[in-house]
């Protein structure tokens, strides 16, 4: 694996719902795999997500949503990313109904991931979110050591 | 001194009450014992009620079947409730949304896209007036699941009833008010952990002197589990929780043989049959023995663990769902063989979204087979004396009673300070997580079998008939809130709120009174959950992954 980008990705809450196993589930997955694994922790509103992932310089924004309102919050938090400048792709994971997945990803959702997926599942999807044409240029410069 | 064995004593107390809701004999007509056991040993009824809480049982009155529903606006709810009255629950139970469990208005900016979509939105007492509309709150009991707004709750639940005519003395029912695990597991907290408890403290000391039928804390494992703990963790977490506010009620003057009664427990109902039995079990003997011995509790009320039960939404799949409806009745059925009091089954779509109304019924049904049809109801603790399922009961109290030494040696002989400190330090979520993070591993590499998850899967599965909340109902709501806000009295709602805060500011006096004021004036839960936090400060958890 010497020489493979470290891909980092913000893996975090947004709106109220506290909901927070399947995040941590999915931190620790990434975590074990080889990414470098921020947890933006809970309540997080589009403006804090875009902040962070801008502080820390994420190439992939993973968003944990089990509330309902997925449609409302995940285009809301790729317009906080766009208005930063920030072509980062953002990945969707929780209770999305099939309906609601195609929506999310005309809408820009790089990928949406649904419970009981595995952590080949997982880890294959923000793999192949990181990859998407305008999302390399952070994990480019990074080397893992 | 002429001996009675523990038979004799039981047969008393049984023909005492009024036992002819379960016939007793099998389908084929074999005549079957209310309970079964050796004359010397643990009968239902007896201390420390590890076979139940009631000589009876079942056969004097069948678990409650509460479904707990909620969604879009009150008037929504209302239907739905009205619908599951009619198709044969026998108490309502309120689900609300997410805004509403974080005291925040349905016109806050943090609320975008979250109104009425898992819960029922409510904002003022308007919208409780419209969620109860025609229901006879004198007839019915309800259960509302709410915490860090418990206290706001309650007070819109009892403005209710004094506008229906029904005295506070007579509303029946359980607010779940468990702030506790909210730390530790929900993450539904708005305030820190101390003036929170003092919030619950103020509910318990409010009922206790006015709502002999209400329960005013419903302590919970429920979420505990969810969050990914295993089964002895739920079970000494939330008992952990229960002497925390035990402690806290004592501390504040009352007694505990007058709260410990109202005192009401809920638990998971997981997919490990016998494990789950025998948690059940083993609570009601750890109550009971700590209720007495350590908190000196002389009332059997005050000992007896009486308990809601729901099956386990994390063990339901979004593959494959209907087979969600064999998981539900099996953890359905290990919740009454291990004596539940009341009952929720989880509805087979509910790993995809809120249920319909035909899952929910179906859902309904599967209690209605377990008491009617298959004659479980019969025989109290059945499973009593199975070896297997003592050693597993004796087993989960072991593992409970070494968490609770580990609490009191944190809380230096308190164990609401051992739970304090517990949550400040992030031991109850590190535990959790690593609970949960152990289960995953075991999924992934198959060790743990999924039924259509990680074995027997199928590829081309076709969509599932959801029940869809669209944006309208946020709109709605909205609308509500606004028309209420515009007809209210401005002054009034200042005058209130400002009383809140004073009382809020003094721990010595309780807040119930000036909340119900408040929200008599409709005053907002936001407006009055902001006054509260001007006083008692906000909380953010420390994250641990």
């Amino acid at each position: 694996m010497t020489g493979a980008p470290v891909i980092r990705v913000l893996v975090t809450k947004v709106g109220l719902d506290g909901h927070d196993r399947g995040v941590k589930v999915v931190a620790r997955m990434l975590r074990d795999a080889g990414f470098e694994v921020i947890y933006g922790g809970l309540r997080q509103t589009p403006q804090t997500i875009a902040e962070t992932a801008l502080q820390e310089d994420v190439d992939v924004v993973g968003l944990s949503m089990h509330s309902g309102g997925h449609l409302t919050l995940a285009p809301a938090v790729m317009e906080a990313l766009a208005r930063r400048g920030l072509e980062v792709p953002v990945v969707v994971g929780g209770i999305i109904p099939e309906r609601d997945r195609d929506t999310l990803l005309a809408a820009g959702v790089a990928e949406v991931i649904n419970p009981g997926a595995s952590e080949d599942q997982v880890v294959t999807a923000v793999r192949r979110a990181a990859r998407r044409p305008g999302a390399e240029a952070g994990a480019r410069g990074r080397e893992r050591s | 001194m002429t001996s009675v064995t523990r038979r004799e004593d039981w047969e008393r107390q049984y023909r005492a009450t009024p036992s002819d809701v379960v016939e007793g004999t099998t389908m084929s007509g074999l005549e079957v014992e209310p309970v079964y056991g050796p004359d010397d040993g643990e009968f239902p009824g007896q201390w420390p009620y590890t076979r139940g809480p009631y000589a009876s049982m079942y056969r004097g009155r069948l678990w409650t079947m509460r479904m707990f529903a909620g969604f879009g606006t009150a008037v929504d709810t209302n239907a739905r409730f009205k619908e599951l009255l009619r198709a044969g629950g026998t108490g309502l139970s309120v689900a609300f949304d997410l805004p509403t469990l974080m005291g925040t208005d349905s016109d806050d900016p943090m609320a975008l896209g979250e109104v009425g979509k898992a819960g029922v939105a409510v904002d003022t007492l308007a919208d409780m007036e419209s969620l109860f509309d025609g229901i006879d709150l004198g007839a019915v009991s309800t259960s509302m699941t709410i915490n860090s707004p418990a206290a706001i709750v309650m007070a819109m639940y009892v403005a209710v009833g004094e506008e229906h005519g029904t005295p506070r003395s007579r509303l029946a029912g359980t607010l779940q008010n468990d702030i506790l695990k909210e730390y530790q597991a929900q993450k539904e907290f708005i305030f820190p952990p101390r003036p929170s408890v003092r919030l619950v403290n103020d509910v318990v000391r409010f009922c206790t002197a006015e709502m002999p039928l209400w329960h005013p804390v419903s302590i919970s494992g429920y979420h505990i589990r969810e969050a990914g703990s295993t089964a002895a963790q739920e079970l000494a977490f939330t008992l952990a929780n229960g002497f925390a506010y035990v402690e806290a009620a004592r501390a504040s003057g009352l007694h505990v043989d007058v709260f410990g009664k109202r005192l009401s427990f809920f638990f998971n109902a997981h997919i490990d049959f016998f494990e789950e039995i025998a948690k059940y079990r083993a609570a009601r003997r750890i109550w009971a023995r700590w209720m007495g011995d350590r908190y000196g509790a002389t009332d059997d009320r005050a000992m007896q663990l009486r308990f809601h039960t729901q099956t386990a939404g994390v063990s339901l799949t979004a593959q494959q769902p209907e087979v969600n409806i064999a998981r539900v009745a099996i953890e359905a059925l290990a919740g009454v063989l291990g004596g539940t009091q009341s009952l929720h089954t989880d509805s087979f779509d509910e790993a995809l979204a809120l249920p319909t109304e035909k899952a929910a019924r179906i859902a309904l049904r599967t209690q209605q087979v377990i008491a009617h049809e298959t004659g479980v109801a019969a025989v109290a603790d059945p499973l009593g004396g199975s070896y297997f399922v003592e050693a597993l009961t004796d087993r989960l109290e072991a593992e409970a009673e070494a968490i609770f030494a580990h609490l009191d040696e944190l809380g230096r002989g308190s164990i609401l300070e051992g739970v304090y400190r517990g949550i400040e330090e992030g031991w109850f979520q590190g535990e959790i997580a690593q609970a949960s993070a152990d289960f995953e591993r075991k999924l992934n590499d198959g060790r743990r079998v999924l039924v259509g998850v990680n074995r027997f899967e199928e590829t081309d599965e076709p969509d599932a008939d959801i029940l869809y909340i669209g944006p309208e109902a946020e709109a709605e709501q909205r609308r509500r809130l606004s028309d209420v806000k515009a007809r209210r009295d401005a002054a009034a709602v200042e005058r209130v709120l400002a009383k809140v805060r004073q009382d809020a500011a003094r721990p010595e006096v309780n807040v119930m009174p000036s909340l119900l004021d408040a929200v008599r004036a409709y005053a907002t839960i936001g407006e009055i959950v902001g006054s509260l936090g001007q006083v008692f400060g906000t909380w953010t958890e420390r994250a641990v992954v």
